[in-house]
């Protein structure tokens, strides 16, 4: 065991998209059992450091392990295919012109209905998309195709909390 | 769970190496510090017998200081040296502080953080907090005759990096060895999952003297898991009464003309506030120059005029939930914390958001300091079992400042601490061979709305045209909440770091300083102080290592485990010296020689965490 695993290993799971959050959950607390800092705040300076050293890097594996699109990404990169997100925008036509729609109802949305409504096709276009990420990576092993379904999930997420942030302002 | 640890034989602390641990809340109306003692945690009463100290502190002149229950009886005589509520000035600069034409004493700007205008000068908030805060270590001393070994220290949850930096360094001025800050919520909630044993997520809402919070955590079999937090550092019991104050003045007429006034309408409004808890109608009496100001004040009339407090605290809430993705529906329970939390009109609306009633049966100000003694005897190693586990969030988003005054997110707010995360960035100019780096607090987009933490810069950069650099900004925030930042570029290696000292804070140098100056250290003999304290780390470090060993020596070779010996034998010699710099060094020799056997142990246990659970799962 050491901190150079992958967050799989670390957490003793297949590295498959499919994981039982709740499995994730419990692993994570005993993890941080064995390595949070305050197991060791009476065993000087040395202990404090390595265990924050792990504590962190247990963190940092769960918050990408318990987040599908972060998680699916994460599988992209460990079989070839990097997200790239940054220098990677490429999308196909059509997604793109459902991003526009979606931008214009939210600039146009007044009222808390309205954004409900927006809110609940952003939900179901994310979880069309989720399973198909299930498809292409565990059935299929298509990573390249999966780093595409990623870049589209970043996107809508985006929207989601651009949504969100919206709904914040009309106080609701 | 049970309170009352049994320690396995062989690891039970000697009652004579027991340490004393001790739970502090340090209040914006009043502090308590709390230690477990046979098992349980309790509050420890001053030698009149009341667990409460009056967070005030009363300067007669340059050498003499009231603190406590003396403090505030002088306040309405003497309001401009008796200063009350200075939690609201941790950490904050001149501009940061509501009320400020109300206050009954005098504000001077100073560089960065405010400081408060006395007979004895212009005191740091730090050192007024230092003030009580010793008081309280006297007291936990004089309970235990014996010294105090650490302490955890609880601040508002949704205190940031500047207000912790600053509770942190008034522990350091009154000589206590800060185990840990934590949350109040988390604090409460500690106490009262323990003594419930609770299970599933519960809200917990602590309106205090001075703060909000508002916190969702996740209860399960002793883990203390924050979901999310939010609040406002700002707003609390004294608010309601500044706006009872001046709406009273406002009806009637009448303005304060002076600090004697301000302090008198402020002192008359808390009487009613109380007083409402249990009556409709109280009286409002107080005496404003030569006339006495003597009105009636209704509920309904109080609660008109801190209705906009209440429903602040309740979009607070909403945040939160939203937030931890939950609704009010999928809580298991609320606790109410803080003295604030007596006011009907609060309990109506946290029950009217809730749809139930919200959970009292825990004295709302002790609950905070008893949870913090109970983290302060595990972080102690007095209960041997650590089946407490507290897993506590950052409350607000840590960035940089990017191009055109815009912020970049790098640690999330309500993110897992310990964490670290970084974020590259680049040059943006040929040749450039410096990037200077602004931190910055806070959620909103502009870096003019944030708190700025820090400034610093990495230099030396090798000249590269425009955007080859890569320079990794990493953030790292330790289980205190506390941040450090580090840069570096990837090509050429070259590094800075800060560990986050906000520009309005206290320098280490002006702590030492203070600390030499302090009325509450004075005494003492710092050569004498300075020797015991090495003495116990050195006692400290050999015991660790000793039971390190007996769990885990196998995983040594004989080598190393010769290595560790000799260390080990040289510490004890070392501790005989008078010189404390002679144990220092010897301590530090053996945290050294003991770091790779530290990683070895720390794999191991993480191996064995999977391998135990592993075996469970067949």
């Amino acid at each position: 065991m050491n901190l150079q695993d992958t967050d799989f290993e670390l957490f003793g799971v297949s590295p498959t998209f499919a994981q039982d959050r709740a499995v994730l959950d419990a692993r994570w607390k005993e993890l941080q059992r064995e390595a949070h800092p305050d197991r060791f705040a009476s065993q000087g300076a040395a202990a404090q450091r390595i265990a924050m050293q792990w504590s962190v890097r247990v963190n940092e594996a769960y918050q990408r392990l318990k987040d599908p699109v972060r998680r699916a990404g994460y599988l992209c990169e460990l079989n070839g295919a990097p997200i790239r997100a940054e220098d990677n925008t490429a999308m196909p036509g059509d997604f793109l012109m459902q991003q526009m729609e979606w931008r214009e109802s939210l600039d146009d949305a007044s009222d808390v209905g309205e954004i409900d409504g927006l809110q609940a096709t952003v939900d179901a276009a994310r979880a069309r998309a989720l399973s198909s990420l299930d498809w292409l990576i565990d059935e299929k092993g298509d990573f390249v195709a999966a780093s595409q379904q990623v870049r589209a999930l970043m996107f809508i997420e985006r929207f989601a909390q651009d949504v969100e942030a919206k709904a914040d302002a009309l106080g609701q | 769970m049970a309170l009352l640890q049994i320690s396995e034989p062989g690891q039970a602390p000697d009652p004579h190496q027991r340490r004393v641990a001790v739970g502090i809340d340090l209040g914006t109306t009043h502090s308590l510090v709390a230690a477990v003692r046979n098992g349980v945690a309790e509050c420890l009463p001053d030698a009149q017998g009341r667990v409460i100290l009056p967070s005030a502190v009363r300067y007669l002149d340059a050498e003499r200081r009231q603190i406590g229950f003396d403090a505030i009886a002088a306040r309405a005589q003497d309001p401009a040296n008796t200063i009350t509520s200075v939690k609201r000035l941790m950490g904050r600069g001149l501009a940061d502080i509501a009320h400020r034409d109300a206050m009954s004493y005098g504000l001077v700007d100073a560089d960065g953080m405010v400081k408060v205008r006395t007979v004895a000068g212009a005191k740091s908030p730090v050192e007024i907090s230092a003030d009580i805060l010793a008081t309280l270590r006297y007291r936990a001393e004089d309970t235990f005759d014996d010294d105090v070994h650490g302490a955890v220290i609880t601040v508002p949850a949704y205190f940031d990096e500047g207000q912790r930096q600053a509770t942190k360094d008034a522990a350091q001025l009154a000589g206590l060895n800060v185990l840990r800050l934590i949350s109040e919520p988390t604090a409460a909630a500690i106490a009262y999952g323990l003594d419930n044993a609770s299970e599933g997520v519960y809200a917990v809402y602590d309106l205090g003297g001075g703060t909000f919070d508002i916190s969702i955590l996740r209860l399960t079999q002793g883990v203390f898991e924050v979901i999310a937090t939010g609040g406002d550092s700002a707003l609390g019991g004294d608010d309601y009464d500044h706006a009872l104050a001046s709406a009273v003045a406002a009806r009637a007429g009448r303005v304060a003309s002076d600090d004697s006034d301000r302090a008198a309408l402020l002192v008359a409004a808390r009487a009613v506030k109380e007083a409402l808890t249990d009556a409709d109608v109280a009286p409002f009496v107080a005496a404003l120059g030569d006339t006495e100001l003597r009105v009636d004040v209704t509920r309904a009339q109080f609660d008109d005029a801190t209705r906009t407090l209440t429903d602040r605290t309740i979009v607070a809430v909403r945040k939160a939930l939203r937030d931890a993705k939950l609704k009010p529906d999928d809580l298991q329970g609320i606790v109410l914390v803080g003295g604030s939390t007596r006011m009907p009109q609060v309990r109506e609306a946290v029950a009217a958001f809730f749809g139930r009633p919200p959970l009292t049966n825990l004295n709302p100000d002790e609950v905070v300091a008893l949870g913090a003694a109970i983290q302060a005897n595990q972080l102690a190693g007095n209960s041997g079992a650590g089946d407490l586990l507290l897993l506590d969030v950052i409350p607000l988003s840590l960035g940089i400042e990017t191009m055109g005054g815009l912020v970049e997110r790098i640690v999330p707010r309500n993110q897992t601490i310990p964490t670290a995360m970084a974020q590259d960035f680049t040059t943006y100019k040929d040749g450039q061979t410096a990037l200077a780096l602004h931190v910055v607090q806070g959620e909103r987009d502009l870096v003019a709305d944030c708190r700025s933490l820090a400034r610093f810069e990495l230099r030396g950069i090798p000249p590269m045209s425009a955007g080859a650099a890569r320079i990794r900004v990493t953030f790292t925030v330790d289980a205190d909440g506390l941040l450090s930042v580090a840069a570096k570029e990837q090509g050429s290696g070259v590094e800075a770091s800060v560990t986050v000292k906000p520009s309005y804070g206290l320098s280490d140098d002006q702590i030492a300083t203070m600390l030499q100056e302090s009325f509450s250290t004075a005494q003492e003999d710092m050569q004498a102080r300075a020797l015991v304290e090495a003495r116990v780390d050195a006692d400290r470090m050999l015991m660790a290592t000793q039971s390190a060993l007996e769990v885990d020596g196998a995983l040594l070779s004989a080598d190393e485990r010769s290595r560790i010996d000799t260390l080990m034998q040289s510490l004890r010699d070392a501790r005989s010296s008078s010189d404390a710099a002679v144990v220092e060094a010897a301590t530090k020799a053996l945290a050294e020689g003991t770091e790779a056997f530290a990683a070895q142990r720390m794999n191991h246990g993480i191996a064995r965490a999977l391998s135990g659970r592993q075996i469970e799962s067949l």
